[in-house]
Formats: structure tokens, sequence, C-alpha cells
């Protein structure tokens, strides 16, 4: 589904991303842990297209396409979904008003039919309930005055509602309690734990990967991968320390 | 009426103003009059949606008697040049209140100037005003509030944002105030902005194209402008040939 090859890229002028290769399968999950400063949010922006973040070299295939030729509103019809560390708030427009902008452009992208109020409505219900999110805070502009958890929630139902190939998620877990991890695990799972789907986890902690098991672990450091494991790795990093398993 | 000289840029009320266009309708007429009797409340609007090319100026003198109420609404986006004046004075505990949206594109210059004179105490008044500018349109918004001697307790408040959508544009934002009493609440606020670049790559990384997103920022950043008006149908008029202008600027 995603194929990163030899990906380098800089921001400012400064090398953060290293030759960084990574491929992932529809079913999979994987997870990307590292310590501060590796690059971990740097993979994630540079995979959703923020202006900004420069590629150098090497490049990545998103369903046999060129990702880089594609602007970041087109990643995101083509499957794509980035799930942010800090999501963003816009005053003034409801999440309801962003979301069904989103979903249709999405869909007259792809060349579907737009979905009218009455069936957006719906589909945002019963991803609502899914997150536990109550609807009353989709008609609130987005993110403005959300407490972190409810931020993640509701990063959590635009991705319901949006259904990607592949979420690729910017440390979800940061700024969660036990109840709105367990909550926003069991999200994760009912929407893209499915053949066709695939995940990219982006965590500090192992404790998200309770919750949502990954087939895959990988460690970032220095701006590339410098280990690759199966969920087992994970554990030995939060028994060790990424210092000890890198060495 | 005697004839006046035409304005030059030495004059504040004109310096960012179109001079060409406003010679081609020299001399101006006199100024179209509102009297809001004593307790008695009014709506106004005007929708100044001139044609391409074409040069307006629409002038107001509004006289608000004592415990009186005007409430005013202008959509400022039409023509080559669209000046807009409003002349007011208030009564004992009268109360003005003025919303505004200038949207420009092309070469426009868009203009609102507004004089509020608070002759008598326990007077109160609003202005807000929001400006879109794109290309190397002018958008100004020039507002005296003049506080006459012995108008105490005058509470009077100047809100102007103004967004440009490219660096060609320009916004021009000027609140005075002139206070001769000395218990009194003048506030005034301006400032000129961007679209919010996190806001739109946020909105296309959930897929949406980069003219809807603007479209939708710039909608939330107008849209307070019109929520108070009393008519309905005039609301949604005004809203729609808001947004029809914003569309056609992104």
């Amino acid at each position: 589904m995603l194929t990163i090859e030899n990906l380098s890229n800089e921001i400012d002028g400064k090398a953060i991303l290293k030759g960084l290769s990574l491929s992932i399968n529809a079913g999979e999950v994987h997870a990307i842990m590292g310590p501060n400063g590796a690059g971990k949010s740097t993979l994630a922006y540079t995979l959703g297209g923020r202006p900004g973040y420069a590629v150098t070299g090497g490049g990545a295939t998103f369903l046999g396409k060129d990702l880089f030729e594609m602007e970041p509103h087109e990643r995101a019809a083509a499957g794509l979904f980035l799930g942010f560390q800090y999501p963003v708030e816009i005053p003034g427009v409801s999440n309801l008003q962003f979301l069904r902008e989103s979903l249709n452009s999405q869909r007259r992208a792809r060349g579907e039919k737009e979905l009218n109020g009455g069936e957006f409505i719906k589909l945002a219900k019963e991803k609502a309930a899914l997150l536990g999110l109550d609807m009353e805070m989709l008609k609130r502009p987005v993110n403005v005055g959300f407490s972190g958890g409810e931020k993640k929630r509701a990063e959590m139902v635009q991705m319901g509602i949006l259904d990607p190939k592949l979420a690729i998620l910017d440390e979800t877990d940061s700024g969660l309690d036990i109840d709105a991890l367990k909550t926003v695990g069991a999200g994760i799972n009912a929407i893209m734990r499915r053949p066709d789907k695939a995940v990219l986890l982006i965590t500090h902690y192992q404790r998200l990967l309770d919750y949502v098991k990954p087939d895959f672990v990988h460690v970032l450091a220095g701006g590339r991968i410098v280990k690759s494991g199966g969920p087992e790795l994970a554990l030995e990093l939060e028994r060790e320390g990424y210092a000890e398993v890198m060495a | 009426m005697t004839t006046v000289a035409l304005p030059t840029r030495r004059q504040e009320e004109w310096r960012y103003s179109d001079l060409e266009a406003v010679a081609s309708l020299w001399p101006l007429p006199a100024p179209v009059r509102i009297d809001v009797a004593a307790g008695e409340s009014a709506h106004h609007h005007l929708l100044q949606d001139a044609g391409e090319g074409v040069a307006v100026v629409h002038d107001y003198a509004i006289a608000i008697a004592d415990g009186g109420r005007c409430d005013f609404h202008v959509l400022n986006i039409g023509g080559r040049f669209g000046r807009v004046t409003l002349n007011v004075t208030l009564g004992k505990g009268a109360h003005f209140e003025l919303n505004g949206a200038i949207i420009g594109g092309g070469k426009q210059t868009l203009e609102i100037v507004t004089a509020v004179t608070h002759a008598q105490p326990d007077g109160t008044s609003g202005q807000t005003i929001r400006s879109v500018l794109g290309q190397h349109a002018t958008g100004s918004y020039l507002g005296s509030i003049n506080v006459a001697r012995g108008a105490q307790r005058t509470d009077a408040f100047q809100s102007v944002k103004a967004m440009l959508l490219d660096r060609t544009a320009t916004a021009n934002a000027k609140p005075e105030l002139e206070i001769y009493a000395d218990d009194v609440k003048c506030a005034h606020g301006a400032t000129v902005g961007e679209l919010d670049k996190q806001a739109l790559f946020y909105m296309a990384s959930r897929g949406m194209d980069p003219a809807t997103a603007k479209t939708l920022l710039l909608k939330a950043f107008v849209a307070g402008v019109f929520d108070d008006m009393a008519d309905e149908a005039v609301k949604e008029t005004l809203e729609a040939a808001a947004i029809a202008k914003l569309e056609a600027l992104v």
C-alpha cells in the first residue's frame, strides 16, 4: 500500500530524515517508536505534504501512485489520513461543516456522488457514537475549546467519516487518560482493522499498543529506521529504553 | 449648496480614495438623511454591488434622537470605486450600531468612512468591520468617534479586522478618537492578517480542495457581520452576495 524508499528531507535547510525506507501492506498495522527528535512527526508531516517539509531524496508510492506528486488534498482523496498530534482549531467553522466539505471534496475528486445533508448527518452520528463523542460537540467549531482528549476523539470521528485506506496517526495517544485511550484504541480497530486498510502508528509509548496490536514495530532514530521487529520489540523498548535496544 | 473644491489626498478622509473616480462623480449630491425619533428604533442596510467599472458614493447623515436606536448593515463589494460614508449624531442615551463588510478584488477601491458624534450623555455606539481583499484591491475603514464636552458615560467601540488574500492587496484601518468628556469608555482594535496556514493544511489533509477551504475560512471570518439582522430575507440576500463575491475571489 505504502512504499517509502530511501526518503530524505529538510526543514529550514536542516536534514531530518536521512534515507528512511519502510513498506506497509494492506491489512497491516505498523508502529514507529523512537526517542524525541528522531524525526517521527517529520515523517508524518512529510507523508501528509505539509508545506515547508521539502523532500530532498528518495520517494514514496501510495497505492501505486507517486505520493509526492500529489497535493495534500489529493493524497487525502486517494485514501491517506493524517492524525495530528496537535489538531488545529478553526474558529467559526463547525465540525459538521468541516467534515461534510472535506468528505464531499474527496468524493468529487474520486468522481463519486456527494452526500446530501441527511445522508451526511446519519454517517456522522454513527461514527460519533462509535467514539463516544456527543453529537453536540460536532456542532461546535473545529477543536475550539476541546480538551486534549476530546480533540483526539474528534480526530478519530473524522477518520471514521472519511474512511481512509491508510491512517498515519501521529502520537494519537498523547494527552489521553486511560478511558479515552481505550475508546480511541477500540475506534482505530473498528475503523481500520480490515484486510484492505493499513495503519502507521507513531508513538513514544507502548501503552497505545496494548489496545491496537501492531504486526510490526520499527525504531526510528537519527532520521532512519534502525531496527524492526514484531510486537515484542515494543515491550523490549519499554523495558530497556531506546539507548539499550539500539546499542 | 455651495460648490466645494475637489478633495485631495491631504484630507484625511480622502487619503486612500480613488480621486480620479471621485472627480467623475463631483460634485456629490447631498447625503441621504435618516432621522430616528426619540425612543424609536430603525434598521437600515446598504448592498453596494455596483457593476464592474462603476464608481459610486453613498453618503448618509444620521441623527438619532434621545433614547433612539439605529442599526445599519453594509456590504460594500461592487464597482471600481465604492465609498460609503456615515455621519452620525447621537442624542442622550441613543445607540448606533454599524456592521459592515468590504470584499474586494481586481483593482477595486472600497471604503467605509464614519464620523460618530456623541453629542449628549449616555450614548452608546458599536462599529464592526470585516474586510477581505485580494489581488490589487484597496479596502479602507476610516472611523472617527467624537465625544462632546458633557457627553459623559459615552460607551463606544470600533472593531476592524482585515484579511489579505494576496500581498498585493491593501487594507487601511484608521480608528480615531476625539474625546472632550472625562467619564467615557472608548475601545478600538484593528488587525490585518492572512489566512491561517495551519488551518489550510489541516483542511487539505482532510481532503478539502484549496478553493473550498479558503472560502470556508473567509465565510467564517465575515459571517458575524450579518448575524443580528432583523429581516431574514434581507440577511439572506446580503449573505448570498457576500458568499458569491468570496467564491469569485479565491
